[in-house]
């Protein structure tokens, strides 16, 4: 049966969160990150519109219009739950108290660094609070498919205005799991339905593969 | 504080002012103001506010019916009215990273000169900005912001005009009712002094100039 590439680099990401965490996810793939956190594992999610402790979609009938995501879309508070204003928010991502921050992204490259905020001429939906959350976390999860319409996004070299300088620390696509290092680009995974050469060869950037590479 | 009606309010308002405007994609957004605005075609504003909404909620109204003149706001994604006039040269569009926005509306309000942030080092955003290094890392000298009138949406205030917000609905409202010469609310009640607890309350009654009760919350 053929692997949804979003469930597969959702579920990947989520080995990555540990008991308390305080954990930020984009809108879009990191969102769906949230249905594969480990049994036993607990962590608090962010919104950074001004919640801790943000849970699921209420049932329909019981949504409040003062309870939203990043998205504007309805979510519940869970117990011990709390809310605050923007400045607080940011305080928190900025701060260095954010403990992972997943992301989407259009390009990554050999030293780590993301663009996801613009396409200049297409696309400039702004930064929104991507270059706060990229430049504060503690960690910072790019969650991507490995290409968009078959050309690589983890490039040498970004041609894509840049989200921040600074490093990511992991790179998860449905084919590869990718950690950016003082030595390049170091190739850790590789998906169970893909091959080295096939990740190679739709990787644009120089890999470094690891001598324990696994599967995932 | 004064409780005005919706026409009062924007009686106050003469084109060509600065708005900031309290909300997130329009949740914890004075909308009855914003219906007010646009009913009174009040134009050449200068809004700045988290993001410019949808097209027709929030901010996203003032920009669909050509009343800014220019927005100051993290995000656009959701308005592609606010990305066609900014490419057809109608509108112009300060993008501004959401944490630094909400610093520099903080600034604003606090008396500060401006804030250092490491957000934006090395990207498009640091051009034109003077870089502070501190401690061997680099900042971005980033400015305050005011403007003449706060729109502010609260949940309820008491006969004094403290007010209480709610859960998402809180964003950047209380940062901004410190950073405007003129501030005004919108609530869903009002009810006795006293009824709030200190601890609730998060904007006080010194900062608030008018309050407006909104029509059927929606």
């Amino acid at each position: 049966m053929p692997v949804d590439p979003k469930e597969k680099i959702a579920k990947r990401v989520a080995r990555e969160l540990k008991e308390g965490d305080l954990v930020n996810l984009g809108i879009g793939l990191p969102t769906l990150v949230a249905n594969y956190i480990p049994k036993g594992v607990h962590v608090f999610f962010q919104s950074e519109n001004g919640i801790i402790g943000m849970g699921p979609e209420p049932q329909q009938g019981f949504e409040n219009k003062d309870l939203t995501n990043a998205g504007a879309g309805y979510i519940t508070a869970l117990p011990g739950a709390m809310t605050f204003d923007s400045a607080f928010s940011f305080a928190l991502i900025r701060g260095g108290h954010l403990d992972i921050t997943v992301l989407g992204g259009l390009q990554v490259d050999e030293e780590g660094h993301l663009a996801n905020w613009m396409i200049p001429g297409k696309m400039i939906p702004g930064m929104g609070g991507a270059m706060d959350l990229v430049t504060g976390a503690k960690r910072v999860i790019v969650a991507m498919t490995h290409t968009a319409k078959g050309e690589p996004k983890i490039l040498k070299k970004c041609t894509l205005p840049l989200t921040s300088i600074r490093r990511v620390d992991l790179i998860v696509t449905e084919l590869a799991v990718i950690r950016p290092t003082d030595e390049g680009l170091l190739l850790e995974e590789i998906a169970e339905e893909t091959t080295l050469d096939e990740v190679l060869k739709l990787t644009e950037a120089r890999l470094i593969v690891s001598n324990d590479l696994n599967k995932f | 504080m004064k409780v005005i009606s919706f026409d009062e309010a924007v009686d106050l308002i003469k084109p060509g002012s600065t708005l900031m405007v309290g909300g997130f994609l329009g949740v914890g957004t004075p909308e009855g103001i914003i219906d007010k605005i646009v009913e009174r075609g009040i134009s050449n504003l200068t809004v700045i506010a988290n993001d410019t909404a949808f097209e027709d909620r929030g901010v996203g109204k003032l920009v669909k019916n050509k009343l800014c003149k220019k927005v100051v706001v993290s995000h656009i994604g959701t308005n592609p009215e606010t990305q066609r006039q900014m490419i057809a040269g109608e509108l112009d569009v300060e993008l501004v990273p959401q944490g630094t926005l909400a610093e520099r509306v903080r600034a604003g309000g606090a008396g500060l000169g401006g804030i250092l942030t490491p957000t934006g080092v090395g990207t498009v955003v640091e051009n034109g900005k003077q870089i502070i290094e501190i401690n061997g890392r680099k900042y971005l000298l980033e400015l305050p912001l005011r403007a003449d009138f706060a729109l502010i949406k609260a949940k309820r205030c008491d006969y004094l005009g403290n007010l209480v917000y709610n859960l998402t609905a809180t964003n950047f409202n209380p940062l901004m009712a410190l950073a405007a010469e003129t501030v005004i609310v919108e609530v869903e009640e009002i009810v006795p002094t006293g009824v709030l607890t200190p601890d609730e309350i998060k904007t006080p009654a010194v900062l608030v100039d008018y309050v407006v009760l909104s029509q059927g919350v929606k």
